[in-house]
């Protein structure tokens, strides 16, 4: 019969405070593990967030509101960068340093959930979370041809019960977009693609296709066009063979035009970025791998179609391609040349037309400077809770010492030394907090899994009970030496007790 | 066996005075020989036999056991001493409540530091009747049983001296004589020398030695 056991019949024998007080310390474990699961679990998927491209293009000012905005759709959309500088990115003098680069524009919204004009290569492209890529649960990829078709995230499509065919107009920016309201001056838009759920914030936004965008009569003016560029990748379906070459043309022009001694970036300060690429339309070939933009013709025609929507809402042309304003641009570097990309980012910020931004630093900044913050006063008060449980525990120990005196007496006289019954007193402690802890560690991980639905409803963030923070291993040496200390003054109680006296009291 | 010598033990009054309990100048108790001690209330027959067992240590004086003289020992090896060389029967039992009869006798084994012995354990209580009832807690045995399994558990250890303190006091007197015989029958079986205390002249008149500490603890005379 080991001293363990002696320790556990102990507690068994006083069952009801036993349990309480170690219910009181799961409680705070289980607190401590869900800030801790909780946080990690964010913490990754912040940083996740912003994965699959390198830099946020965008206008000069608050980077942390840059990428707040264009990463997880939060705050107010920042400052406008004039269009003409995506053209810099794809067949300017940045093109070498671009592998893909992924146009937004923002400030739209449909009930609460932002509405954000791209490409259709947000999706065909880039990637998130690693090396994951974007898949629809129903339909398919809005059209570049069709400026009216959207995406949506997968919460928001549970949230609005929204399906593949629906329709609906986005509200302007600053219009209430906590009611039912709907712009009837906005074209509708159709759904024909529910993306599948991706953990990250696009889950909650809704995708509508850029030319669309400029459609809109808030953004009216004569003709204009949306261009992709998808460097090394051959024959985009939604693009004409025209337009490629005068991608190729305009991007064959900008390299030839790089200074020497920078690697294929010019830093020209006296760059014209509210007019658009000269020579637009002006080369022709018919290089299958640079088919990314569309033809004058292409537009022409896409004007014409918008104009002629199934809905039959009247509207003007598109904007005009001088007066096209952007949210940002999402660029990959071009991973064959990483110093090109550390380059292009420098010479953005350099000059003050636009600002470059690598999100997974912004966020690690936020992370640590504020969230972390955050975080380790949550971890603070938890840690307090599981002390004060633990003092519970001293109290409880300690109250039944008087009750216990005798049964300490009895053991004395049957041998057992001064140290013995400390040490059993110690285990008893012990046995609680670890039980106790054990309790909170699966109550702990028991709630996340519970919360996990809600979580991910709200927030967008996958969690999981089964996803444990290696820092809960400190709790296991934690909750020993806490029980050590607090089962400290009652062992010594048990230690000093006098065994003729209090056999005595009981004769 | 058991030998004391000028073994004085005096307790301090709460006004800082001494008051004599023991004052004893010879005492004798031979191996495997049984024995009742008698005497009044506070003569100091429960501090003998704390003294003997190494439980509380006499002022001056020596306490002979076998070889050893326990005043010269340790708190820590008086301890172990009484774990492996005395036995205890208690006036209430003194059953720990949280355990089962069969844990309660290998209690005494697991403090004397030595092999738990369940086997020997599960025998010493089918010896005193409780065969049947090894796994019951104290609350649900009788209060004869209780005491039939703090005699199996005074015996757990075979020890040299068995000390019994009013073992019969809270038993029924349909049960005393159950209680008394199995004492005096264990004991002689493991050739362990017995020291009674009780009250009872009937449980007192069963052995051939009868000693009233009134009789030889001068501290008693003096007061």
């Amino acid at each position: 019969m080991s001293l363990w056991k002696i320790a556990w019949r102990s507690i068994q024998q006083r069952a009801l405070a036993s349990v309480l007080t170690a219910f009181a310390m799961g409680l705070g474990v289980a607190l401590v593990v869900s800030v801790l699961v909780i946080h990690g679990v964010v913490d990754q998927s912040f940083r996740r967030g912003a994965q699959g491209y390198d830099l946020i293009v965008g206008a000069k000012g608050e980077s942390i509101q840059l990428v707040l905005n264009t990463v997880f759709h939060l705050g107010m959309a920042p400052e406008n960068i004039p269009y003409s500088y995506y053209d810099e990115l794809i067949e300017g003098r940045f093109s070498r340093a671009v592998e893909t680069a992924i146009p937004v524009a923002m400030g739209h919204a449909y009930k609460t959930y932002p509405v954000i004009a791209t490409v259709p290569d947000m999706f065909d492209r880039l990637k998130y979370m690693g090396d994951r890529e974007y898949e629809f649960a129903e339909g398919r990829n809005f059209d570049v041809n069709q400026p009216f078709e959207a995406v949506i995230g997968s919460t928001v499509a549970r949230k609005l019960k929204m399906k593949v065919g629906d329709t609906f107009r986005p509200t302007h920016p600053g219009e209430d977009i906590t009611g039912d309201a709907e712009d009837e001056s906005h074209e509708p838009i159709t759904i024909v693609g529910i993306l599948a759920h991706t953990g990250t914030p696009n889950d909650r936004a809704i995708f509508m296709n850029l030319e669309g965008f400029y459609h809109f009569d808030c953004h009216q003016g004569g003709p204009g066009t949306v261009r992709q560029y998808l460097k090394g990748k051959a024959g985009d379906s939604n693009t004409t063979k025209s337009d490629s070459a005068e991608s190729h043309a305009k991007s064959e022009e900008s390299k030839s035009d790089a200074a020497p001694g920078l690697p294929g970036i010019d830093a020209a300060d006296d760059h014209d970025h509210e007019s658009p690429p000269a020579k637009l339309d002006s080369h022709e070939h018919d290089d299958a791998e640079h088919d990314h933009a569309k033809s004058p013709d292409a537009l022409a025609e896409l004007s014409h179609d918008a104009r002629d929507n199934p809905h039959g809402t009247h509207h003007h042309g598109p904007t005009p391609l001088a007066d096209r304003k952007l949210s940002a641009v999402l660029v990959c570097t071009d991973s064959d040349n990483q110093a090109l990309g550390m380059q292009l980012r420098s010479i953005i910020n350099e000059e003050n037309d636009a600002q470059a931004v690598a999100p997974t630093e912004i966020i690690s900044q936020l992370f640590d400077g504020i969230i972390g913050n955050i975080q380790l006063i949550l971890v603070i008060l938890a840690v307090l809770v599981v002390v004060v449980a633990g003092i519970g525990i001293l109290v409880s120990i300690y109250n039944s010492m008087s009750d216990r005196r005798h049964e300490i007496a009895v053991m004395r006289a049957l041998g057992a030394s001064r140290m013995m019954v400390g040490t059993i007193i110690l285990l008893e402690s012990i046995l609680l907090s670890l039980g106790g802890g054990l309790f909170g560690l699966l109550l702990g991980h028991g709630l996340v899994g519970l919360l996990a639905p809600t979580i991910a409803e709200h927030t967008g963030v996958i969690v999981s009970a089964f996803q444990f923070q290696w820092n809960e291993l400190i709790l296991i040496p934690g909750l020993i030496t806490l029980a050590s200390l607090v089962g400290y003054v009652p062992a010594a109680v048990a230690y000093r007790t006098d065994v003729a006296k209090s056999l005595a009291a009981n004769q | 066996m058991l030998e004391l010598k000028n073994v004085k033990k005096s307790f301090t009054e709460p006004d800082g005075g001494e008051l004599p309990i023991l004052d004893i100048e010879d005492f004798r108790l031979d191996a495997g020989e049984q024995m009742a001690l008698v005497g009044r209330s506070g003569c100091g027959k429960s501090t003998l036999l704390y003294v003997i067992s190494g439980i509380s240590r006499p002022d001056s004086g020596k306490v002979q056991v076998g070889d050893w003289d326990i005043t010269l020992f340790t708190e820590a090896e008086c301890d172990r001493f009484r774990a492996e060389q005395i036995g205890y029967v208690f006036q209430t039992f003194n059953l720990l409540p949280g355990f089962t009869a069969l844990e309660n006798v290998m209690l005494g084994m697991r403090f004397a530091g030595g092999r738990v012995d369940p086997n020997r354990a599960k025998h010493l209580l089918e010896r005193v009747g409780l065969g049947h009832r090894m796994t019951h807690r104290p609350t649900q045995l009788s209060v004869g049983e209780q005491q039939r399994v703090s005699v199996a558990r005074g015996l757990a250890n075979r020890p040299r001296l068995l000390l019994a303190d009013e073992p019969t006091a809270n038993v029924d007197a349909g049960h005393q004589q159950q209680v008394v015989d199995m004492l005096r029958d264990g004991c002689r079986e493991e050739n362990v020398a017995l020291m009674v205390v009780t009250h009872t002249p009937e449980v007192a008149r069963q052995f051939e030695r009868i000693d009233n500490l009134e009789e030889f603890n001068r501290a008693v005379v003096i007061a």
